[in-house]
């Protein structure tokens, strides 16, 4: 079935999705949507299979226009979706999985429905037993039942959002060898992920997409080079300036690992001296947010060591982190760095250090009053931070942490803010560093990167490489984002 | 919890809110007196005077609003911070059962004054060690405060019931009518001729204005509101929050443990221990500060009034035959009411307000 989405428009509130995409795929080949977290690739492929409806733009099979209002109505006119994570029933048998979302008759008829399973699977060589928990199988069985699960109920398109994150190189094999037979089978398969080199060994197309928008199309083989840059955009020169000398290593990650449920950062060793910044590169979830987490304290390594100014610090509480002079600012605005409900003087009055019984209102207002001037927000004292455009919820993070940090750790510190804020309050932050402090920051922007930092550790699903700033280009830079040179 | 809807801020439109609330109750009240085959205005007007009909009984609707002005003073502290204290009943039992304790040892051998503050002392920990054990089983034991304190609430009911029938039964005769009653030395001191005493009013009334200065003007009282607000961001802000929410359930437990030495020593008391002291006073509470929409100002009015619509109910049951669970009824249907059209609202202005 051929698959065409035209002039696709989603906004969440006031923040768009998915701006006019327009995207094509043909029947019976594998298609590549590459892009960024963020890019809005899981908003079209939601919209695509039913989950959510377009603010505006039409949808065509085959060359007619179909619209439906949920996941059911479009599995039923052939098109299904694998989830990122699985959408399934982990205390339900993997029979009764499968059976579940089928057409409803009153009676399960289990014993037949459970040899059709058994024969689907082995046409792909899974092995899944019918009678076993879903709950005992591993991420991947669990995408390869689901995967049966959709093809039984006649999906003729298959959308797979990025499949490969949780599972082993094994079940990643048999996966894509199941891909390639559907496709010669005639069944359309939508493959979205952020690893390039997935998509290059896989699809037979790919479109890029940055910031909601469709940046480009090619065919595969193509170069490398030419997709990172539809992925982040033109490399613009950088120029760096010089500083003065780092001072005693500060923080130091001795042989860490540290890992969450699909994905394992092994055996990483990290100096931060003062005066330092690093700056921690990588696609969404490749592992530089867990070793962010264990540099605040907020994840327990697994294995190693972590030392703030030579003392140990490995499995203290975060308290006892932000005691010892480190400040956490989260990505998360409203969720885990804000709090809705409260004026940006009651935020002003919870951050003090060293807080009295009472509070002092007054101090309060006017630590806010010059805060807010500070960080150029435009707002009053009185304002609940809900009220705040992203971009003054993102400066009253910023302005919010403490003055004189031994260590600032930061996710995406400047995200949402135009470049000349952006250029002045990174001015703010280095102006630290220069009295012995440290940051650590993640980032998706190449350039803040390369300008900011000293040094750039690169991720890559959980592997590490680190480079010197001062003698990297983007290029090189985005490739081993992409994945270049982990082996 | 909206934190403006019935808050004075919003004047005319909370009130019309209310008022519409208030209406929509009366109209299901009536509707279920109705059904029971009895006079509405009759049962509404019985209420009434069986409240506030004389100064007697006047009396007797104020000394039931101290515990009940009590237990919303502390549940302000825990609803503030986002917790269900539930086993509020059970922390005002506890604090009636330590209150109890205490005076049976000193009565003998300590001037009133000094037993009956001994007392106060003793239900304050009681119920304090009652809320904070609700809240170490929601902080260390994963176990939910509202399932944690339920479970509470019970064991501390059948506590009582062992001690009335067990080690403190009265000389003689064990019955669940409780313990051997306190002397009249040991009972709060009365105005005369009008049965309230001046300590237990002082003491709803100041405790109520204290937790509400105290929520406001503390930085305890700011973390507790972030707490309840939005526990991740508060935790990376470096509160925290474990410590200030089982100093919450303390101080909330305190408060009802208070209320449960009012209900030994108080005026309207029946100045011993028996079953079910708490008589439900906890959670007339909640009642009260829900509807109140955690306003410390509103709570206090709305408590009088629910406490007088319990107590006039009881003459339902006595002139009537009807059932004084009426009372209830009308209470629930006001909460549920108010809860409503606040819903209502929200869901039907949203757009008209964007």
């Amino acid at each position: 079935m051929k698959v065409e989405l035209k002039n696709i428009h989603k906004h969440f509130g006031p923040i768009p999705a998915n701006k006019d995409i327009t995207l094509t795929v043909e029947s019976g080949t594998l298609h590549g949507l590459l892009g960024e977290n963020g890019a809005g690739k899981s908003t079209l492929m939601k919209v695509l299979s039913g989950f959510i409806s377009p603010d505006r733009g039409e949808i065509l099979f085959d060359g007619l226009p179909v619209r439906f209002t949920s996941p059911a109505q479009a599995v039923a006119m052939g098109v299904g979706m694998l989830h990122q994570d699985p959408l399934d029933f982990p205390a339900l048998s993997v029979l009764d999985n499968f059976l579940l979302g089928s057409p409803g008759r009153l009676w399960l008829n289990r014993h037949p429905r459970g040899k059709e399973l058994s024969e689907l699977a082995g046409q792909f060589g899974f092995k899944l037993e019918p009678d076993s928990l879903v709950s005992s199988l591993s991420v991947g069985e669990r995408q390869q039942l689901e995967i049966l699960r959709l093809l039984w109920l006649g999906v003729r398109v298959l959308i797979l959002d990025e499949p490969t994150t949780a599972i082993s190189a094994q079940q990643k094999t048999k996966l894509f060898s199941a891909l390639e037979k559907l496709a010669l089978q005639g069944k359309t398969i939508i493959f979205v992920s952020h690893k390039l080199e997935e998509v290059k060994s896989l699809c037979n197309k790919v479109t890029v997409m940055a910031h909601g928008k469709a940046t480009g199309e090619e065919t595969i083989p193509c170069s490398t080079e030419r997709l990172v840059q539809m992925m982040f955009g033109k490399p613009i020169a950088v120029s760096k300036s010089s500083k003065g000398p780092l001072g005693p290593p500060l923080l130091e990650l001795d042989h860490i690992t540290v890992s969450d449920w699909h994905l394992e950062v092994k055996d990483f060793t990290l100096r931060v001296r003062a005066g330092e910044v690093v700056g921690l590169a990588g696609l969404e979830g490749s592992g530089q947010h867990l070793v962010l987490k264990v540099c605040a304290g907020l994840l327990r390594p697994s294995a190693g060591q972590v030392r703030m100014a030579s003392v140990n610090m490995t499995g203290k509480p975060y308290h006892r982190y932000l005691e010892s002079g480190i400040a956490y600012m989260p990505a998360g605005r409203l969720e885990e760095g804000l709090i809705g409900g409260m004026t940006w003087t009651e935020h002003a009055a919870l951050v003090e250090r060293s807080p009295s019984f009472w509070v002092n209102w007054t101090t309060a207002e006017q630590v806010a009053v010059q805060r807010i001037e500070t960080y150029r927000i435009k707002k009053q004292p009185s304002t609940f931070v809900e009220e705040l455009s992203g971009g003054n919820q993102q400066r009253t993070l910023l302005a919010l942490l403490p003055f004189q940090p031994k260590l600032l750790l930061m996710e995406h510190p400047m995200r949402g803010l135009d470049m000349e804020s952006t250029e002045y309050i990174w001015k703010l932050l280095l102006s630290r560093t220069q009295q012995g402090a440290a940051i650590v920051f993640t980032s998706s922007e190449l350039d803040e990167l390369i300008e900011r930092s000293d040094r750039i550790v690169v991720f890559f699903s959980g592997r590490v490489k680190v480079l010197d700033s001062w003698r990297t280009g983007m290029e090189e830079l985005g490739e081993s984002i992409g994945g270049k040179g982990f082996g | 919890m909206g934190n403006k809807t019935i808050g004075l801020e919003l004047g005319v439109k909370g009130f019309l809110l209310l008022i519409t609330a208030i209406l929509v109750a009366i109209g299901l009240s009536t509707t279920i007196l109705l059904i029971m085959g009895a006079s509405p205005l009759d049962a509404f007007g019985l209420i009434l005077s069986g409240s506030l009909g004389s100064s007697s009984k006047l009396a007797y609707v104020m000394t039931a609003w101290v515990p009940v002005l009590l237990c919303s003073a502390g549940l302000l502290v825990t609803f503030s911070a986002g917790l269900w204290n539930i086993g509020i009943e059970g922390q005002v039992v506890m604090g009636a059962v330590f209150a109890t304790g205490m005076m049976q040892v000193l009565q003998e051998s300590l001037p009133p004054a000094a037993v009956l503050t001994l007392a106060a002392c003793a239900g304050l920990l009681g119920g304090a060690s009652w809320g904070m054990l609700a809240g170490g089983l929601r902080l260390y034991g994963n176990v939910n405060e509202i399932f944690g304190g339920l479970g509470l609430n019970f064991i501390a009911g059948s506590l009582t019931v062992y001690l009335v029938l067990g080690p403190w039964k009265r000389p003689g005769i064990g019955s669940t009518s409780g313990t051997q009653p306190f002397p009249p030395s040991l009972w709060l001191p009365a105005f005369e001729g009008f049965q309230v005493s001046p300590i237990e009013l002082l003491l709803g009334i100041s405790v109520i204005v204290l937790a509400s200065i105290a929520l406001r003007g503390t930085h305890l009282g700011l973390q507790l509101k972030a707490i309840g607000k939005n526990p991740r961001s508060a935790f990376l802000m470096g509160i925290p929050i474990g410590r200030q929410m089982l100093l919450a359930f303390g101080l909330c437990g305190a408060l009802a443990g208070l209320a449960g030495w009012v209900l030994v020593v108080g005026t309207s008391a029946r100045h011993n221990l028996f079953p079910l002291i708490s008589s439900g006073y906890g959670f007339l509470a909640i009642l009260v500060v829900l509807l109140a929409n955690l306003s410390a100002l509103w709570s206090v009015p709305i408590a009088f009034f629910f406490t007088a619509i319990s107590m006039g109910s009881l003459q339902l049951a006595l002139q009537r035959q009807l059932d004084s669970s009426m009372g209830g009824v009308i209470q629930g249907m006001l909460l549920l009411s108010v809860l409503i059209t606040k819903g209502l609202q929200s869901r039907f202005l949203q757009w008209g307000q964007r």
